[in-house]
């Protein structure tokens, strides 16, 4: 077979990876946008998941309950926004910001008590993590030239939550833009007055969003914890819940363009390892920093002039206030 | 009462039965705001598929009781019938269920929604958006066609003219089954022709037996159109009249509580040499747009000239440029004999130097900053003035002095130079934004919006002042989008519509339907541009 097509089948195998849970973190931040409410806290919301579904994990032995107190820890935090946000009308930006505080510190000083590890929880046994699951046939057909490998390499053979992030993307497509609730969110975060005046509770329908980005920046941490790794370091999301808002910016709040930009972001990272201590003909080798800069140094460029203009939501970012 | 429940009531309620008695009986009504009684022990009938005019000045209470009715402010105390139900309404939801709609002066609606979604926005009728859909696109169909409200559903509220977009916040309370309708200065926006058709639309509704509560500050329109009229000043109810049996002047007595001069006392003008004179003016906006478009014409020592159109067909640019604010693109302005052009720009500070004097449109954005004092306020723009400076400090003190006779001399109240700008009320921020302006003694005064928001005991003072003015021979240039202000203050008027002056009438030959003809006339202004060119 040839090598560069399975070069090429193993980035893009890498890519649905990497960019799950930019995926999940960025419709996370596109059902709290939409109503109105600024979220640059999901890479806090990541992280503490992250923790709590690791250690939780460790403990319990299981994955799955892992999850559940991944997506509970998360979905407190997003409480918490709303609570600032919504209930108070605080600012939206500096009540992201200290949640993201929050939790960077938090895990690392409950990591320290509780495991004694320099703020790391114990590696996981493979009973408490979410493995790759092989899809039927995927064994049998992976002789077949180009097609059995993309069918056994790409589509099958990943864990989970991959499958569940996908998913998602038609899901909250179907949620946003088919069913009652989508539409009360979309209006919320573009006029709230006539949410208000139609009878609909502003409060109600903005709490329900940030609830929703609980859920899924919970799985999100989960899946860097205890799925793409098996225990939780200390600050290991690394930006991820930044990307992930810029890939909703560059996605212009809409799902699928939102998933393409997590998968083109997904993929430059993705591209950054495997072009590691490769020489590229007539370039030479590309000095490992610049690569793993491109990705970010790319989000720079597109967001600054390549996407045309993004418009957000109108009322996104401004507290709910009836007019008197 | 479960939606479904609702959803089908309001399909049965397709016919309006015709109402006899009182649709709305408020008893005793009071609401407080903090200290500020907004409403005190307001009492309202309404008779059932009547027109029912609400006047009062801005803060008179008008605004606070609709929005008690519609259930979006809860009352303090007092009762509320409906049909002879008595009601307490804890959200809107619960007034609509009883049968009150309500269109916003500022419109309820989501722009980049279809005017369907908008219509369906908190009666989706079920849980998933395609149910309830098709119900909703039948209804809405029959609806405008039996009012004459066509629109076209499937459009984007964005794209509609705000007309339209009215339409559909009609549309939008009739579908949620509104027998009384409430308008918040549904004219504000509109053209005269709008109006017009807006008027016709209430008066098919009547017909068909909807109850009409109309709230407006226009007294032609409360005498053209309501059946009664009740009149409301200071947070009270003051009076009762039947439309037919009373006058303008006897409602505009009753809503400020003396007798005011509904038209502006002036003789003929003594016109001198020109002080502003402009030729082939263009204006881009930031984003390279054209907003004032090849615009000649010259303001005389000695007359007021009015430019009227629609809000935003470029007399906000145009003023902008005038006062040295933008620059220009094309073209010449000749202020006071100094030249202004794209090579050449006159600084606002400069501008004020050779004796233009500007009063800018938004008050709250250009004319002051609401944080500061009073006194502060009145000093912008002549921060500089040596009166106010000693070698490097401001004196606070010869501000405050300066302001206290600004506000002698404006009766602008409360007399105090220490009181937060934002606490004045709107006609006396604008009264102090004047006098800084005209006591400054300018050969050019312009002028943008000097009523708007301001009640009509101030309107006739201010008006007095533009004349007086005019008379001492100076040379102003009034923007307004109230008609009936151009009409009454100016010599000359000029209609801008989408960036070009698309006509011109001496005072004496203006009238509402000559000039909304000019305002909405694009083809008349493009013919212009070719005769010029």
């Amino acid at each position: 077979m040839n090598d560069w097509f399975t070069i090429f089948i193993l980035t893009l195998d890498a890519t649905m990876r990497v960019s799950t849970p930019l995926i999940l973190a960025a419709l996370a931040g596109l059902f709290s946008e939409r109503s109105g409410v600024v979220d640059i806290s999901l890479e806090g919301k990541m992280l503490a998941g992250a923790f709590a579904a690791a250690a939780v994990a460790s403990i319990a032995g299981s994955a799955w309950i892992g999850l559940l107190a991944a997506i509970a820890v998360s979905i407190v935090l997003a409480l918490l926004h709303g609570f600032a946000c919504i209930t108070h009308r605080g600012n939206q930006v500096v009540s992201g910001v200290a949640i993201n505080i929050l939790a960077a510190g938090l895990t690392m000083v409950l990591g320290l008590h509780w495991f004694k590890q320099g703020g790391q929880t114990p590696r996981l046994d493979n009973e408490a993590r979410f493995l790759s699951l092989d899809l039927p046939g995927a064994q049998a057909v992976a002789d077949v030239p180009y097609l059995g490998k993309i069918y056994e390499e790409l589509i099958s053979g990943h864990n989970i939550l991959v499958y569940v992030a996908f998913l998602m993307v038609p899901f909250t497509y179907w949620v946003v833009y088919k069913t009652r609730f989508g539409l009360r969110l979309r209006a919320v975060g573009e006029n709230p007055n006539a949410v208000d005046t139609a009878g609909i509770s502003v409060v109600k329908i903005r709490y329900l969003a940030v609830i929703c980005t609980g859920i899924l920046c919970g799985i999100a941490g989960a899946y860097i914890s205890t799925a793409h790794n098996a225990q939780f370091v200390r600050d290991m999301t690394a930006g991820q819940g930044f990307i992930a808002l810029a890939a909703l910016i560059f996605g212009k709040w809409r799902p699928f363009q939102v998933l393409f930009a997590c998968l083109l972001f997904g993929f430059l990272d993705a591209l950054a390892v495997r072009l590691q201590g490769v020489s590229l003909p007539g370039i030479g080798e590309i000095p490992v920093q610049f690569i793993e800069a491109l990705p970010y140094l790319l989000t720079v460029i597109l967001l600054a002039g390549f996407i045309g203009k993004a418009v957000a939501p109108k009322a996104s970012g401004i507290p709910y206030v009836k007019e008197r | 009462m479960s939606r479904h429940l609702f959803y089908g009531c309001l399909l049965s309620e397709i016919k309006v039965p015709m109402q006899s008695g009182m649709a709305i009986k408020l008893t005793d009504v009071s609401k407080r705001f903090g200290a500020v009684r907004a409403n005190d022990k307001v009492s309202l009938s309404v008779e059932a598929g009547t027109i029912h005019g609400i006047v009062g000045e801005n803060g008179a209470g008008k605004s606070t009781l609709m929005s008690i009715l519609y259930g979006f402010y809860q009352y303090d105390s007092g009762t509320t019938e409906v049909f002879g139900k008595d009601h307490y309404f804890n959200n809107s939801r619960e007034a609509l269920a009883a049968g009150i709609g309500m269109v916003h002066q500022h419109f309820m609606l989501v722009d980049p929604f279809t005017v369907l979604e908008n219509v369906m926005l908190g009666n989706e009728g079920g849980k998933l958006l395609k149910e309830g859909r098709e119900q909703a696109r039948t209804e809405l169909t029959r609806l405008a066609d039996e009012y004459g409200l066509s629109v076209d559903v499937n459009a984007r509220v964005s794209s509609l003219s705000v007309g339209h977009q009215q339409r559909v916040e009609i549309l939008k309370a009739l579908y949620r089954g509104a027998k009384i309708l409430i308008l918040d200065e549904p004219t504000g926006v509109l053209t005269p022709q709008e109006t017009t058709e807006l008027f016709r639309i209430l008066n098919a509704l009547k017909d068909q037996g909807v109850t009409i509560i109309l709230i407006t500050h226009k007294l032609q329109e409360i005498m053209a159109i309501t059946d009664n009229v009740s009149v409301m000043r200071a947070g009270k109810m003051v009076a009762h009249r039947k439309t037919s049996e009373t006058s303008k002047e006897d409602i505009a007595e009753l809503m400020v509580g003396r007798k005011v001069l509904l038209q502006v006392d002036k003789d003929e003008s003594v016109t001198g040499k020109p002080l502003i004179s402009v030729k082939n003016l263009t204006v881009k906006d930031a984003q390279g747009i054209e907003r004032v478009k090849n615009v000649s014409f010259d303001v005389k020592a000695g007359e007021v000239v009015g430019i009227a159109g629609v809000s935003g067909n470029g007399q906000s640019e145009l003023l902008e440029a005038l006062s040295g604010i933008t620059k220009i693109d094309e073209g010449s302005i000749e202020i006071n004999g100094s030249l202004l052009t794209r090579k050449q720009p006159i600084s606002p500070s400069k501008m004020r130097d050779i004796g233009l004097a500007h009063v800018p449109e938004d008050r709250h954005r250009m004319g002051m900053v609401n944080s500061f004092a009073a006194y502060e306020s009145s000093a912008l723009g002549y921060h500089n003035d040596e009166a106010y400076n000693g070698r490097f400090l401001m004196s606070r003190q010869k501000v405050k002095e300066y302001c206290g006779k600004l506000m002698d001399a404006f009766d602008v109240r409360p007399r105090d130079p220490n009181l937060k700008s934002a606490n004045f009320s709107g006609g006396n921020q604008q009264k102090l934004i004047l006098a800084r302006e005209i006591e400054r003694n300018p050969d050019i005064l312009l002028v943008g919006q000097p009523t708007r928001g301001v009640d009509i005991g101030a309107i006739e003072f201010i008006h007095k002042r533009i004349i007086e003015m005019r008379d001492a021979g100076k040379a102003v240039l009034l923007v307004s989008v109230e008609l009936e202000e151009i009409i009454s203050v100016s010599d000359r008027v000029l209609v801008m519509c989408d960036g070009y002056i698309s006509g011109e009438v001496s005072a004496a030959e203006a009238d509402e339907k000559t000039l909304g003809l000019m305002m909405t006339n694009t083809d008349a202004a493009a013919n212009l541009e070719e005769v010029v060119s």
